[in-house]
């Protein structure tokens, strides 16, 4: 398949964006598109759905139907659009800050409810839009505008806390991963019930620069030598063995068939 | 039937067929009719995880072409203060119903207030334009909730029916029309942008999942929605369309009642405290004394003042510490304006209100 294809799914005329050079958000849109397209859907059957910020962007690119609401509340957005009409297919794009500060309520209930739709979580680890601010998932001592001499609080894990919240399919890759990625989007396209994806990103602007990555790729090269498989990290932990410190699991964490909401009549 | 269920019936003989909702005290009646009589109807009911989640939902199942409504109360009404302002950003119809109780805060769960009168008119950050009707009788109930949803369509606008304890929990005989006039939301047209509004001000709508390929955002946003957020231009020409497709139409939007028309003392009313004027009209036959009974607020009918071409006294009796008021001193020429605030749960007494008739002979 020819990059040519996925061309249909943005909006040229909406160009250029407005994400820095060395983002990684894009990679995960073209990741999420290339699903799409894999999975033979219709542009005019799928509706983009996201809250507020850099990550909450990507809809506005994209030539489908789509929805940018307000910070946090994408979920409850994409619950009124597929329970309306179940034959519409919906992808939500979230950041961590959106997903779990503001909109951590909608994200449990959604997983809950275990609507038939996609989210794409963005994880920067960082508030990107609003200039580098703290988030539930900036790892302890990790500097931020408001965590000006480290992050001391304990961050969420979202892919795990989508298992416990009941979501059908969740994965964790990154933007180094796309295949891999890609791969976890498309299964969560193809599965009834909800389907979260977190992609670990670089924010090289609010993120990567406080933290000493002097560059974008040194902060995709962390993000490849400091992914463990899931396997191995649950192997670690039954041989009770600590997972080596600033190491995060990816992989597959749950694919099972929970009654599901919304789903195409 | 209850003023709750009259809302419900309303509603569904207007054609709603998904509501999100969250409980609570005293409006939860709508939401448990709703949660029993939509799915049987075909169409959806949501309980939400909150009043932010349900308006969200609300305005997602808009875009799909729903005829989409929510009830709360306060507390309720507060949180979906954002979501309002997206949905009037984003010209998302859908039906907000408030069944006022005594605030601020929790305040009084189970007693009637108006309390949020200015809150429905200016709630939302920014410069917006709503509509806003409000039912006196079961009756009202009825038959201004299924006239929220053809505003709502027809200005492509949020549009409240801000009742109160009082007119929900009363029970009153009502008659069923045999038909309500459904009037469906313009659609959006080849070769227009979605964005692009027609004479009236007001775009065809784009659904969801017809081609359209719409991109709805409540940032600032051109003709073909595309978010445009430094251009002090395309900010003035949006959000002024916005506020003048409905304020521009108060005349046509405006529903009332005016009684004795030439009266001198004349009450002005909404809701629950019209009922109590018009039993002083009724316990004082031989006075000329007049009445104007609004059934929508918002946008404010400032003409129908000038029904009483010889007023020299509007009286405005109000469950609030005098909000309605302050919008029609606004647009008086030199009447005297007398508030007659009451807040704590009851509404005012006919003979309260005769008083004040009294004291101006
Ligand atoms: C109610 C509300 N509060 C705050 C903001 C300001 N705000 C915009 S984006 C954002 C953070 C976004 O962070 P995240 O969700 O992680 O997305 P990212 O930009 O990192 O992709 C905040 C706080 C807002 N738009 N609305
Ligand atoms: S601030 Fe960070 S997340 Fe936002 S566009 Fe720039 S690099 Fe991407
Ligand atoms: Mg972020």
């Amino acid at each position: 398949m020819t990059t040519r294809v996925f061309e249909k799914w943005y909006r040229e005329d909406r160009l250029p964006h407005i994400f820095c050079t060395g983002c990684g958000n894009g990679t995960v849109m073209n990741c999420a598109i290339k699903a799409v397209e894999e999975m033979h859907w219709e542009i005019d059957d799928t509706i983009f759905v996201s809250g507020i910020g850099c990550s909450s962007r990507a809809p506005g690119y994209m030539s489908t139907d789509s929805l940018h609401t307000t910070h946090g509340r994408a979920l409850t957005f994409a619950t009124g659009v597929k329970m309306a009409n179940p034959d519409l297919n919906v992808v939500v794009f979230t950041g961590d800050g959106d997903a779990s500060a503001i909109g951590g309520n909608h994200f449990i209930h959604a997983c809950r409810r275990n609507i038939d739709m996609t989210v794409i979580c963005m994880n920067n680890m960082i508030y990107g839009m609003t200039g580098g601010q703290g988030s539930p998932c900036t790892p302890v001592g990790k500097i931020s505008t408001t965590t000006p001499y480290g992050a001391t609080e304990p961050v969420f894990d979202l892919a795990e806390l989508a298992v416990a919240a009941g979501a059908n399919h969740v994965a964790r890759w990154t933007s180094y991963h796309t295949k891999e990625l890609t791969r976890a989007i498309e299964t969560g396209l193809a599965t009834e019930g909800l389907s979260f994806i977190e992609a670990m990103v670089q924010c090289p602007t609010a993120y990567g620069r406080r933290n000493k990555f002097r560059k974008a790729t040194d902060q995709v090269e962390w993000m490849r030598t400091h992914a463990i498989l899931l396997q191995k990290v649950r192997r670690l932990e039954e041989e009770g063995k600590p997972i080596p410190e600033e190491h995060f699991a990816v992989g597959e964490f749950v694919h099972r068939q929970r009654p599901a909401m919304g789903v195409r009549r | 039937m209850q003023g709750n269920r009259a809302c419900c019936e309303g509603a569904l003989a207007a054609g709603c067929d998904f509501f999100g909702g969250y409980p609570i005290t005293p409006s939860t009646e709508i939401a448990e009719m709703m949660a029993l009589k939509l799915p049987k109807a075909g169409g959806t009911f949501i309980q939400m995880e909150d009043e932010i989640a349900s308006m969200g939902a609300i305005i997602g199942a808009s875009w799909t072409g729903a005829r989409s409504m929510t009830a709360t109360s306060g507390p309720g009404f507060s949180l979906m203060m954002e979501n309002i302002g997206y949905a009037v950003m984003t010209e998302t119809p859908c039906v907000v119903v408030n069944i006022q109780r005594g605030g601020p805060s929790t305040g009084q769960p189970t007693m009637s207030a108006q309390g949020d009168m200015m809150q429905c008119r200016f709630g939302p950050h920014g410069d917006v334009a709503t509509i806003a009707v409000v039912p006196s009788t079961v009756q009202e109930m009825y038959e201004l909730t299924a006239k929220a949803f053809n505003l709502a369509d027809r200005f492509r606008v949020p549009t409240f029916v801000m009742s109160d304890e009082t007119i929900g929990h009363m029970r009153e005989k009502i008659v069923i029309p045999e038909k309500v006039d459904i009037v469906p939301r313009k659609p959006l047209l080849k070769g227009k942008l979605p964005f692009e509004a027609d004479e009236d001000g007001v775009p065809g709508f784009a659904e969801f999942g017809r081609g359209h390929r719409v991109h709805v955002t409540g940032l600032t946003h051109d003709e073909r929605g595309y978010p445009d957020t430094t251009d002090p231009e395309v900010h003035e020409k949006l959000v002024k369309r916005l506020y003048n497709k409905v304020e521009s139409k108060r005349h046509e939007i405006a529903d009332y009642d005016a009684v004795n028309t030439d009266a001198e003392t004349v009450f002005i009313t909404y809701g629950p405290c019209s009922r109590t004027v018009r039993q002083v009209l009724h316990d004082h036959p031989d006075e000329c004394i007049g009445h104007l009974n609004l059934r929508i607020v918002w946008p404010f009918p400032e003409e129908t003042l000038k029904i009483f071409a010889n007023a020299k006294t509007f009286i405005v009796p109000e469950l609030n510490l005098g909000q309605m008021v302050r919008e029609i001193a606004r647009h008086t020429t030199g009447e005297e304006v007398l508030s007659m605030p009451k807040i704590g749960g009851h509404i005012h007494t006919p003979a309260e209100l005769y008083a004040a008739v009294e004291a101006r002979k």
